[in-house]
């Protein structure tokens, strides 16, 4: 036989040959699992963020199934999946309520002192671990970028020397919040409009020394709040189980840092597969 | 006695440019008392101290101000007699923030002395270390680690060399340096209590032969001691007065890795700290006050001041002429191993043996640019790691492969970083990389 | 408002605040003086062609690296030097008579596929003069093997042609086998005696540098001029030009002892081709070489086998192996990375192992 002839009934022989080993290998030695593992992963977004606390959608799923764990978990899938994984399963949908990521600092470097020049990588747990960061303020955002780049959606951006999160992206994954040296970085519902964006604290005077921006302590806020702000020592706190709709509190904060957003949906974004 | 050049030498190192000559020359001088300290609750290593005065209080200099915060912890003492003015957070050098108690001096100084020990050489060697740690003696080579509990070996690790290092690899400083010329009587009686305590056989004391001075000096005191004690010239090289390398140049053991110098039979000592040990066992002086070299290109009079702990960095600059030109940074510690500061308004504490002054001229910045595998680091690196995978694997975010190279090895002593060309902050990497497993650890240790 | 800045802020960074002053461009300003010596002798041997080849690739390198880094939104590069270095490098290993628009051809491949795309210096696998040229042998093998006529041949014609006939024949008339290494692969297919080189006039051109090669490769003392101060001043050390040349000597040694017929003398190999051209300036490029002395011997040795399989084998296709032996290498060196790194400070002997 010539080479050709040779040639493509071998590897033809061999691609037949591994496909039937593959398809008796599927049959006899497939793992059983459950069918409803697969359909749940199918409903749940597919972005893999481990928001949920599983490793990746698969896992949440098979979670759910066998585990009887709470459908309501993942954060981009939001509402809608919930609810349909709760009624594929015929269980009840505990309610879910889409949040996102804030960055509680507003002390970009137009308002915020930088007490000495960094030199080294940018990275805030980096900078935070020398001398204690090139930030005036000990408890404001040092800007570095570490929570954009472990946003998995791109979600954050580094303007002035702050971060800033996009309420449209985020997904509430969670990761920003854990990369924060600081702490800085909260989830909070989506449907929140008034925040305060400062996280120090120090008393007012301390703060005005290295802020133009921040929380003075002066409690103006609560007295307009109807208790949905409160005081943690110096600094003011939204309580976001509570509705904040009063537009003074932004008006008449002395610090402007408490601001108010344009509406976010309450629908989370849809995940790029 | 003799007098011994060391058998060997470790492998890797550089030799920087020392520029000692700016202060080598200027005996210690005892800064005038300052109108008031902020004495901190962390100089050393472990807990912090936990304040046992009040607002309000009045203290006599030596008197106890804080006791030890657990086991791996040491008591902080008043290092002048005054007014408890305040409790309060201070800034640190290494940038985190401990308590501290302000002292507003008093004109007349008064001091409480702690019990002595003249007979020591009768006395237990549990009754001096119990001694020791009152006294609050920790190591003054840098690191702070209380000295007790050094003291204590467990009895599984019998030790027979002590070794005291005078080595002072870190450029710029000479506070041992001049402790040697200046004490070295008091430094060797030290030295024999030390001995004494660990039922050693061997004693070396161990400087690099660019302090011919302080050679001659401490074989001068050393001559007539008894038994296996020598003075070993040891070869220039940074990081010579690092445990694990010093123990090696001296005798050639190798500290194993993850282990501690008890391991091969050896104690490590600063000849500091053994004045600091005579100072507590014979006078009945707590450690409250150290000798601190003040230099730079960018101060004004260099000097070896003596200063109480407590005394802010920008009470030394004052005493020292103040900035001359311009200080683009003030380094507590030796440029290799020191910390930069933001302020001046910075305490001393036990540990720091320098503040230094640079102009921008002696700054040379780290850049972002990428290995270039030019295996500079690899030949300089005193532990024999690979700085140059270590930092690739880091900076990707590999912490696990890092870990399996040796990270957890690296002593952060700045050999490789001082000989990148591409600048890299290699140290820094380490840093983040080793905390990056610190956490991983403790994560670990939380989940059942 | 933004509160009042003090005036001089302080610079806060890890340790440590000293540095020995050394930087990569420095290094490769080093580079490209020691490349001078052999600049400055291509200049006399090839003339223009060597001016307009060397000047067309480092230009071309520069304006690739540039634009690529643009196009991938990354800062400039071009301070660093290596661009220019790679366009040396490059031309120095390019036939006289190199069409222009080839030369720019190679230059484009060597820095933006084989660097620019890996992430740029530091990222590369392989070193990418090397990749220029492998792409330009296999792209335009014609043109990569043509050597102009020179006197030179009627001198090796003379040396060999009292031989037979037939070798002289094919001396004078063949341009493709006009190099040294090109004649004895041409001799040894045709089962010719080989041409032994032992005039001692031939051999001072051979040191000198009057043959026929690429404008780089052929002056044996201009390239260890270059390479002493190299060595000098510390920017290679000698493991990975002594491993590869060593290995070259023993084995082309030992082949001769065995075969003196149907081998060159090792004098004869050490010399030509681009062998010290790539032992003392390509093998020992950082990024593509490994990290420890032990790592550098071997991957010295290895380049070194290579190079003389790809040489003597009787069957192969090229008379000349140093590229294609240093980019295999190359691809070997994180393997050598780790099978060769240091033993770590306190590991008992016994049981070192990475």
């Amino acid at each position: 036989m010539d080479p050709i002839t040779t040639s493509t009934l071998c590897v033809g022989g061999i691609g037949l040959a591994s496909a039937a080993a593959l398809a008796v290998a599927e049959k006899y030695l497939s793992v059983p699992q459950d069918p409803r593992i697969g359909k749940v992963t199918e409903i749940l977004p597919g972005a893999n963020c481990g928001g949920c606390g599983y490793a990746g959608c698969a896992d949440y799923a098979r979670a759910i199934v066998v585990d009887n764990a709470e459908c309501n978990l993942c954060a981009p899938g939001g509402a809608a999946c919930a609810q349909a994984i709760a009624s594929f399963l015929g269980r009840a949908a505990a309610a879910m309520e889409r949040r996102v990521a804030i960055v509680l600092c507003c002390g970009d470097d137009t308002e915020a002192l930088r007490r000495a020049a960094y030199n080294g990588i940018a990275d805030c747990a980096a900078a935070q671990a020398t001398a204690g960061g090139d930030k005036g303020c000990t408890y404001g955002c040092l800007g570095y970028g570490s929570c954009a780049r472990v946003c998995p959606v791109n979600a954050i951006r580094i303007a002035n020397g702050i971060a800033k999160v996009d309420k449209a992206l985020c997904i509430a994954c969670g990761k920003c919040v854990a990369a924060c040296p600081r702490k800085l970085i909260k989830l909070v519902p989506a449907a929140a409009e008034i925040h305060v964006l400062c996280s120090s604290k120090d008393k007012g005077p301390a703060v005005k020394k290295v802020c133009g921006t921040g929380c003075i302590g002066c409690r103006i806020c609560t007295k307009l709040a109807d208790g949905a702000i409160n005081m943690d020592g110096f600094l003011a706190v939204v309580d976001y189980a509570k509705p904040l709709t009063n537009e003074e509190t932004v008006a008449k904060c002395p610090g402007h840092c408490i601001r108010k957003d344009p509406p976010a949906s309450v629908q989370p974004p849809t995940p790029r597969s | 006695m003799a007098t011994i050049p060391s058998p060997h030498t470790f492998r890797g190192g550089i030799h920087p440019a020392y520029n000692k000559a700016l202060a080598a020359a200027e005996p210690i001088r005892e800064l005038p008392l300052p109108a008031r300290l902020t004495v901190p609750m962390s100089q050393h290593l472990g807990a912090p101290a936990k304040p046992a005065v009040k607002v309000g209080d009045t203290v006599a200099g030596g008197q106890l101000i804080a006791e030890a915060g657990g086991f791996i912890s040491a008591p902080v003492h008043a290092p002048a007699a005054g007014k408890v003015v305040a409790l309060e957070e201070t800034l640190t050098a290494s940038g985190r923030s401990c308590a501290a108690v302000v002292i507003e001096t008093a004109s007349e100084q008064v001091w409480q002395p702690l019990p002595t020990f003249p007979e020591w050489r009768f006395t237990t060697a549990k009754q001096l270390i119990d001694h020791i740690g009152t006294a609050g003696v920790v190591g003054m080579g840098g690191a702070g680690f209380p000295t007790r509990v050094k003291l204590s070996p467990p009895s599984d690790k019998p030790i027979d060399t002590v070794i005291l290092n005078g080595a002072e690899c870190e450029p710029y400083l000479t506070a041992d340096h001049r402790m040697m010329l200046e004490h070295a009587a008091e430094i060797r009686i030290g030295a024999e209590i030390i001995r004494h305590i660990l039922g050693a056989r061997t004693l070396r004391v161990a400087i690099e032969d660019n302090k011919p001075d302080a050679i001659a000096a401490m074989e001068k005191v050393f001559q007539d001691m008894d038994g296996d004690v020598a003075v070993t010239v040891l070869h220039t090289s940074y990081p010579q007065g690092s445990e694990k390398q010093q123990i090696f140049s001296v005798t050639g053991r190798e500290v194993p890795r993850g282990g501690l110098p008890m391991d091969v039979g050896c104690v490590v000592e600063n000849v500091s700290t053994a004045f600091a040990v005579f100072d507590a066992v014979v006078n009945g002086r707590p450690l409250v006050r150290r000798v601190i070299t003040v230099t730079g290109d960018a101060i004004a009079q260099p000097a070896n001041l003596l200063a109480p702990c407590g005394t802010l960095y920008s009470d030394l600059v004052a005493a020292c002429g103040g900035v001359a030109g311009r200080a683009a940074k003030v380094i507590s510690g030796g440029p290799m191993m020191g910390f930069a500061v933001s302020s001046l308004a910075v305490p001393t504490g036990k540990t720091a043996s320098g503040l230094l002054l640079l102009s921008p001229k002696k700054i040379t910045g780290f850049t972002s640019q990428a290995c270039i595998a030019c295996g500079r680091c690899v030949d300089a690196c005193p532990m024999r790691l690979s700085p140059a995978e270590l930092s690739q694997c880091i900076e990707a975010d590999d912490i696990d492969g890092a870990e399996q190279i040796a990270l957890m090895d690296c002593i952060e002593c700045g050999s490789c970083a001082f000989v990148c060309p591409a600048r890299r902050p290699l140290v820094h990497h380490m840093r983040r990389g080793k905390a990056a497993v610190m956490a991983r650890r403790a994560a670990a240790k939380k989940t059942p | 408002m933004k509160p009042e800045a003090p005036s001089d802020l302080l610079i806060i960074s890890s340790s440590p605040h000293a540095h020995c002053g050394e930087s990569v461009t420095r290094i490769m300003l080093d580079v490209v003086i020691a490349l001078m010596p052999a600049f400055a002798m291509s200049l006399w041997l090839f003339q223009w062609q060597a001016l307009r080849l060397a000047g067309v690739c480092v230009a071309a390198c520069l304006l690739t690296e540039w634009l690529c880094r643009r196009a991938m939104r990354r800062a400039s590069s071009l301070s660093d030097g290596s661009a220019v270095i790679t366009g040396l490098l490059l031309a120095f290993n390019l036939p006289p008579a190199l069409p222009t628009w080839m030369a720019v051809a190679g230059s484009v491949f060597a820095i933006a596929v084989a660097k620019q795309v890996f992430g740029g210096l530091g990222y590369n696998p392989f070193n990418p003069a090397l990749a220029g040229r492998a792409f330009m042998l296999i792209s335009f093998t014609g043109a990569m093997t043509t050597w102009s006529r020179s006197p030179w041949i009627q001198k090796v014609a003379y040396a060999a042609g009292s031989a037979t006939t037939q070798a002289t024949e094919t001396a004078v008339d063949a341009l493709t086998a006009a190099t040294p290494l090109g004649f004895a692969k041409e001799a040894l297919k045709a089962g010719a005696p080989m041409p032994l080189f032992s005039d001692l006039g031939l051999l001072k051109d051979f040191f000198l540098g009057n043959v026929n090669g690429c404008i780089g490769e052929t002056s044996a003392a201009a390239l260890l001029l270059g390479a002493a101060y190299l060595l000098i001043r510390r920017v290679i050390t000698w493991h990975i030009p002594v491993a590869y040349l060593a290995t070259v000597l023993v084995y082309a040694a030992i082949l001769h002892l065995v075969m003196p017929g149907a081998s060159l003398p090792p004098h004869v190999h050490l010399l030509s081709g681009g062998l010290l051209l790539g032992a003392f300036f390509m093998a020992t490029d950082m990024v593509t070489s490994p990290l420890t002395r032990r790592g550098m011997l071997v991957f010295g040795v290895g380049c070194g086998v290579i190079t003389m399989l790809i040489r003597t084998v009787k069957t192969g296709a090229y008379p000349e192996g140093v590229s294609f032996a240093i980019l295999i290498m190359n691809a070997f060196t994180p393997l050598i990375n780790r099978a060769t790194r240091n033993r770590v400070f306190g590991t008992k002997k016994e049981s070192a192992r990475s």
